[in-house]
């Protein structure tokens, strides 16, 4: 019983940041129907500038905002200078346009930074909380609010704001939305940024935890697409659920069945989705006209 | 009177509640041009859809030949003799006009793919002898000058005519043809009329979605009027012409359609 | 009909030239050994193509394939004790045999989903090909015995090469063949209308799946010349993901729906990494940006792109 409930722990903590990076493709794929495979690059450059600012002696709240910042710009120079410039081709050239790109910031990050494991320190110490005979590190307290958070942020932005209507429009109908005179290209980039600094919050939040490197993105973005897949593609409240639901699925796989695989469950529920139910969870379905 | 080749009893289809074909019954016989004519949303295109497999109707029979085919795929109905062209074009654009053709012969090509991948005499003498056919057809509808040709290239007119000899190509025993005139000059209206007559002079059924009422009204064996999904008139052209019906609710929205047209 | 016999002839014997050729100009042994990996990609690129450029299905896990291939020869004659020709076409069924089994499913998507999915496959195999330590020697990769055919050695790069070359020339007689036939029209067909293709009498999943298979055959070929050329072979050397990604960007690259273009596309992405990297570090960086400057500019890849140029520049 503590087993499952450490299980179930460990499973909302990593889940929590798979949900962010599914949240980050989802605003992406809904303002451009671009998937990006560099999503998980963002969650990497979040946590390894803020490693290597704060080894430089930059306080940590300062490397971690700094690190936003940056993983913001890399955001916006992805979107200007590799997404928008092939604005036009077919969807299987974007993907391997983001695949290009993510595996250029992996190069990028290898030669800046090295190819070693890295870790910060907890926020609020390392010393265990006991619950109910589990094990929780306040770090995983700290991961599931700040998602928490950022989700609400996130909802807050789309529900209430005008901007959040403008992401909406350009989401549900591009042209349309050009025509009624809203700036379709800012608002993709926009959400390019906005994906890219969640994606770093979460490599902040996650890194005392699970440690980084230069090469933790590929499998992010990989899991981060079953979460939004799994939710249904589009969805914000799928992606979420998704995250969450996958993280829980890895956690109690790996606990239960085999650890060797575990990295294959996402794949399993990928497959089991798209047979199931293409759609998604909370995805709407989509009649195809002749 | 012959044998029904194609026979729809009673076939609907609903779309989130709204019966886009509702109850419809017809019987085409071969060698004879069956055409249906309604107002814009009327249900011809989904009839269209039903009838060719490409939707499962929710209720109601199709019987091809005497079988009952409802629910095949359009490929099963392909071999078994239905063929159709479509109103908003299907066309292989990155094909040759030639090759399009061709692939209308797929169901009569031996498929062992060993042969094809070693290009065995026998894969070449067959290939030859679609592109032969493939040729004839494409003279019978007037593109012969334009066989090699990428389809892309060609004006909507000719595209229409394209699709109609890669429908002949796979010798269907039923041709269902969706506005096979729509947006075409008066003289590929007319090359298109004489080709519809041949093909119902050499035995094959003709079924008929058109908008171009004079056309209907001149090579039509039977017109069957639909008005939102259900069959409204049905009889010979003379009889779907007088029947006040369809003056009233029909002729009323569509004649004055028919007017801007022309 | 004769003009287009008559190139498909002429890229066959332009290609069996260009490799008979190209030896004269090698300075070194390094030089056939990279020619040698050209050929061997290109011989994969070249089936990739016919699923991607012709059929029009993209598969993000063709290096899962290679991978088969490659461990096939290795497993089969360590651990089998099987001559390598027949553990290579062992490999070439058991890849024919995966591609059917997880085909059927799979290839009934489209788009991003087809992708991924077909990713999640190919990290599959990688993976199963990395834990599974007793019989693969997990991440660090296993020995390959060399082939021995009548009792002769099979080992040089210069043999190796023409070898290869001999396999590419092969591979592109049968893809040439293959897209002059009613099979190659149906794949094109399905390219453009599945719908149309569906009312001429094609089964679209049953030949998505055909080709399917033909490529995942032609990748395992692939991989099993690869592992009989470097004499060790890896996990992510075979079946990663990175080479998944390469195997895609050398038939974008190149041009989809071109053959020649496959081989150009194989050669320049072998190439251009082992030129202009100077520090091994510096790898990924230069591979991530070929990748998207290429896509970028080249979205029609290069073959086609030079042919319309050639063509007076039409669109």
């Amino acid at each position: 019983m503590p087993e499952l409930l450490q299980f179930a722990f460990s499973g909302l903590t990593v889940g929590a940041v798979y949900a962010l990076v599914a949240l980050g493709f989802t605003l992406i794929y809904n303002a451009s129907d671009v998937v990006n495979f560099a999503q998980g690059e963002f969650v990497m450059l979040g946590g390894m500038v803020t490693v290597f600012l704060h080894l430089a002696g930059v306080p940590l709240p300062i490397a971690a905002a700094l690190a936003i910042f940056a993983t913001v710009l890399v955001g916006l120079a992805l979107y200007a200078f590799a997404i928008d410039p092939a604005r036009g081709s077919s969807a299987v050239t974007v993907i391997i346009i983001t695949i290009g790109a993510s595996i250029f910031l992996r190069g990028v990050a290898q030669v800046i930074f090295d190819k070693r494991f890295h870790a910060l320190p907890h926020w609020f110490g390392s010393e265990p909380i006991r619950f109910g005979g589990a094990a929780i590190l306040p770090q995983s307290l700290v991961v599931l609010a700040g998602a928490a958070i950022i989700v609400a942020l996130i909802f807050v932005i789309i529900d209430r704001t005008i901007l959040g209507r403008a992401i909406l429009a350009t989401a549900a109908n591009r042209l349309a939305a050009r025509l009624v005179g809203i700036p379709v290209r800012k608002i993709v980039a926009l959400s390019f940024a906005l994906s890219a600094a969640i994606g770093a919050v979460a490599g902040i939040l996650v890194t005392p935890i699970t440690l980084t490197s230069y090469d933790v993105g590929t499998l992010l973005a990989l899991k981060g697409f079953a979460a939004a897949m799994l939710g249904g593609m589009g969805s914000a409240v799928g992606a979420v659920v998704g995250g969450i639901l996958l993280g829980l699925a890895e956690s109690f796989g790996a606990g239960l069945i085999s650890s060797k695989y575990k990295d294959a469950i996402a794949f399993l529920i990928i497959l089991a989705t798209l047979f199931l139910r293409p759609q998604g969870l909370f995805g709407k379905k989509s009649v195809e006209r002749v | 009177m012959s044998f029904p080749l194609l026979e729809t009893d009673n076939l609907s289809i609903a779309f989130g509640g709204i019966k886009a074909v509702d109850s419809v019954s017809l019987t085409v016989q071969p060698g004879k041009i069956h055409s249906i004519i309604g107002p814009n949303g009327a249900g011809k295109t989904t009839l269209f859809n039903l009838i060719s497999g490409l939707y499962q109707p929710s209720s109601g029979r199709v019987k091809l030949g005497g079988e009952d085919v409802t629910g095949l795929p359009p490929e099963q109905l392909a071999r078994r003799g239905l063929s159709r062209s479509f109103q908003n074009l299907q066309i292989f654009f990155r094909m040759s006009a030639c090759d399009n053709v061709m692939v209308g012969r797929h169901r009569h090509e031996k498929t062992s793919m060993l042969g094809h991948l070693f290009a065995l005499p026998s894969v070449r003498a067959e290939n030859a002898r679609s592109r032969d056919l493939a040729m004839g057809l494409l003279e019978r509808v007037g593109l012969a000058g334009v066989a090699n040709k990428e389809a892309g290239s060609l004006s909507y007119g000719a595209l229409k005519r394209l699709e109609i000899a890669r429908a002949l190509a796979t010798e269907p025993r039923i041709l269902l043809l969706d506005e096979p005139a729509a947006g075409c000059n008066a003289i590929e209206t007319e090359e298109i009329d004489r080709v519809i007559h041949d093909v119902a002079k050499s035995g094959i059924a003709v079924l008929l979605v058109e908008h171009d009422m004079r056309l209907v009204m001149r090579i039509s064996d039977h017109v069957l009027v639909l008005e939102r999904g259900k069959s409204l008139v049905s009889g010979t052209p003379e009889t779907v012409r007088n029947d006040p019906r369809v003056i009233t609710a029909y002729l009323g929205t569509f004649g004055t359609e028919e007017a801007n047209r022309a | 009909m004769a003009r287009l016999a008559s190139s498909r002839w002429s890229i066959v014997l332009g290609l069996a030239i260009v490799i008979a050729a190209l030896p004269f100009l090698f300075p070194s042994n390094y030089y056939f050994r990279v020619a040698a990996i050209v050929n061997i990609f290109a011989l994969a690129v070249v089936g990739l193509n016919l699923l991607m450029g012709y059929a029009g299905q993209v598969s993000l896990g063709h290096a899962g394939f290679m991978g088969i291939g490659a461990y096939s020869v290795a497993i089969g004659s360590a651990h089998f004790k099987l001559h390598g020709l027949l553990a290579m076409l062992i490999g070439a069924a058991l890849a024919g045999l995966v591609a059917f089994l997880v085909g059927r499913p799979i290839l009934r998507l489209k788009g991003h989903y087809l992708a991924v999915a077909t990713l999640g496959f190919g990290l599959l195999i990688s993976m199963a090909l990395a834990n599974e330590a007793a019989w693969t020697g997990g991440p660090d990769g296993m020995g390959v015995p060399r082939l021995e055919i009548l009792g002769y050695r099979l080992r040089g790069p210069d043999t190796w090469y023409y070898i290869s070359g001999g396999a590419l020339l092969i591979g592109v007689i049968l893809a040439l063949n293959l897209i002059e036939s009613p099979t190659g029209r149906a794949m094109r067909a399905i390219h453009d209308s599945e719908i149309a293709s569906r009312v001429a009498g094609i089964d679209v999943a049953a030949y998505k799946l055909r080709i399917f298979v033909l490529s995942a055959i032609y990748a395992s070929v692939a991989g099993s010349l690869m592992a009989f050329l470097n004499g060790h072979i890896t996990p992510d050397g075979t079946a990663g993901f990175l080479r998944s990604v390469e195997l895609v960007t050398m038939v974008v690259l190149g041009g989809m729906g071109s053959v020649v273009g496959a081989i150009v596309g194989a050669a320049v992405l072998v190439i251009l990494p082992q030129a202009l990297t100077i520090f091994h570090d510096y790898e990924h960086l230069m591979l991530g940006l070929i990748i998207m400057v290429s896509m970028i500019l080249l979205p029609r890849g290069i073959v086609p792109s030079l042919l319309a140029r050639l063509r007076g520049g039409g669109a």
